[in-house]
């Protein structure tokens, strides 16, 4: 059904990382990211890897979950792989007609596939273990040295989390409509795509009809209970650091400054 | 002192063409002045287009008067400085829970109205916990409003202007996409913060039968408020309900048919006990 639809990835579970706060988990996800660039050599990324598993291990979500977010990326991993293969210059290893692999190509595909494996499970892992809720909350939160430069952090917040809670009823109405065109004659399934997606067309008038009309009453009943805008709003969760998202912290500067060590260091 | 006053209120809505000109004009509300006393139970008829909704966003200053005006709580609307505070002693439940709900979760919802008046968090929590418990949805604090019936959200709703500790709530046909299991919860919720909590309650509605309790009964067409008493009053004149096309409710109907049929009855019978007594009186 579509009301059951989860948005994001979230798990639901006990561990430290789900209740790690979710600034940490996001300045952890950025500082991984950096970690696996900055990277180059085959020391630093078993540390990374070292680093994701243990991160995986704490979170106590299936590994299979993360595999999933895989797929949708496979294209694009191929992509990268197959032109850092034969497009690199270098000492050739095998050539064959105009192709040409070289030592430097086969090195810089493997590390694009491993950077780009990481990065997936890195940052699905963030969103499997934080709810859309707290992403937007920390967001937020790291944000606001922006709103010094007129950056409007708050409202953005706001945007996202009323999106948030709109997919779902707007995905219910489409269904509504579909089903009120389908009973009257329209036809969405069959065609190739150009047909299908001209068939989508008087479906997204009614929709976008609806969806300006609860724009305009979500409005009115949130001015109604005195929203204005971020100034003068106290939180009901208020994001505070506990001691553990402090440890962390600390774990993430180590992690960091051993990537720095080890990766670009060491010789390989 | 009365928490809600009008004074010669009317409203005017405006049509512009695409150019923006001024195409037309419509007198939504007209010349309307009554006063509400702090506790009562309000009601508001009228069938659609009879201007009861415009009535209703001028008391929570969404809409401001094209002409007269509107006290709550001792302050005029018009007055830009006055506008959160009558907001907040005057608050809104609106037609789709859909559209009214703000949180991902039931909790967070009820919490926006505090969050934005800038009540401090241990408090927010403390009007959280009693507004829920007031309509009887504690039990749902963690659930996603997504999955619950539009009985349950309109509950929610109604916790979420409560947890405001508004003097007055305007409740603005809320049980007109409900269920008739829903439509009784809802209702329910209303009278219990009209009986236990002493909040002013203003319902909007055009179902009679949710009404026959309220302490006074206003009845609007195009724009003007063309009756007005208590519900025993106002169902007394079934024939000038019916011009205004209104129903009453289904027992006061029959003892009015029955009347005019030759039984003695009285005016006005509300309820199916009422009418019971009143008919062994007859045996």
């Amino acid at each position: 059904m579509l009301r059951d639809i989860t948005l994001g990835q979230y798990y639901q579970t006990e561990s430290v990382l789900h209740k790690m706060d979710c600034r940490v988990k996001l300045v952890g996800t950025l500082a991984f990211i950096i970690s696996l660039f900055v990277v180059n050599n085959v020391w630093g990324y078993l540390l990374a890897a070292a680093f994701l598993a243990l991160c995986i291990f704490l979170s106590k979500v299936p590994f299979r979950f993360m595999v999933k977010g895989m797929k949708s990326i496979v294209f694009l991993m191929l992509f990268a792989v197959v032109f850092n293969l034969f497009l690199t210059p270098g000492t050739p290893v095998i050539s064959f007609w105009k192709l040409r692999i070289t030592d430097a190509g086969i090195r810089m595909a493997a590390q694009m596939a491993v950077r780009l494996v990481m990065l997936i499970i890195g940052s699905s892992l963030m969103t499997l273990t934080t709810t859309p809720n707290h992403l937007t909350d920390g967001m937020e939160s790291l944000l606001k040295p922006l709103k010094k430069i007129k950056v409007p952090v708050h409202e953005v917040a706001m945007m996202m989390s009323i999106a948030l809670r709109f997919i779902p009823i707007l995905l219910e109405e489409t269904d509504k409509i579909m089903k009120a065109q389908i009973a009257r004659g329209a036809d969405f399934e069959s065609g190739n795509v150009i047909q299908k997606a001209k068939a989508m067309v008087p479906l997204l008038v009614p929709l976008f009809i609806a969806a300006f009309r609860r724009a305009n009453d979500l409005a009115m009943a949130m001015e109604a209970r005195c929203y204005r805008g971020g100034e003068g709003r106290t939180k009901m969760k208020p994001l505070i650091y506990q001691k553990n998202d402090y440890a962390a912290y600390g774990v993430l500067v180590v992690y960091l400054a051993a990537a720095i060590v080890v990766g670009r260091i060491l010789p390989l | 002192m009365k928490i809600i006053e009008t004074n010669h209120l009317s409203y005017d809505y405006i049509r512009h063409d695409e150019e923006g000109n001024v195409e037309g004009v419509t007198r939504a509300v007209s010349d309307v002045s009554l006063s509400v006393k702090p506790g009562d139970f309000i009601a508001i008829l009228g069938h659609n287009g009879s201007g009861k909704s415009t009535l209703a966003k001028h008391i929570n200053a969404l809409l401001l008067p094209t002409e007269g005006s509107i006290i709550v709580d001792g302050k005029d609307t018009r007055q830009e400085e006055n506008i959160w505070n009558v907001r907040q002693s005057a608050g809104m439940v609106f037609q789709n829970p859909d559209n009214q709900i703000i949180g991902q979760v039931v909790e967070e919802d009820v919490g926006f109205g505090p969050e934005n008046m800038g009540v401090p968090t241990k408090e927010i929590w403390e009007r959280v916990e009693e507004s829920l418990k007031a309509v009887g949805m504690y039990a749902y604090r963690k659930h996603s409003p997504n999955k619950l019936s539009g009985g349950q959200k309109q509950r929610v709703s109604i916790a979420g202007v409560l947890a405001m500790h508004p003097k007055c709530i305007v409740l603005d046909e809320p049980t007109a996409m409900l269920d008739p299991n829903g439509r009784k919860d809802v209702i329910r919720a209303a009278r219990a913060l009209n009986d236990v909590e002493g909040v002013t309650v203003i319902l909007i509605t055009h179902y009679m039968e949710e009404v026959i309790f309220a302490d006074r009964v206003f009845v609007m067409d195009e724009g003007k408020v063309v009756m007005e008493g208590t519900p025993r009053e106002v169902f007394s004149q079934v024939e000038r309900l019916k011009k205004l096309r209104l129903d009453v409710p289904q027992v006061t109907l029959l003892a009015y048919e029955l009347k005019k049929s030759g039984l003695p009855l009285p005016d006005g019978i509300l309820t199916a006990d009422e009418l019971t007594e009143e008919l062994k009186k007859c045996l």
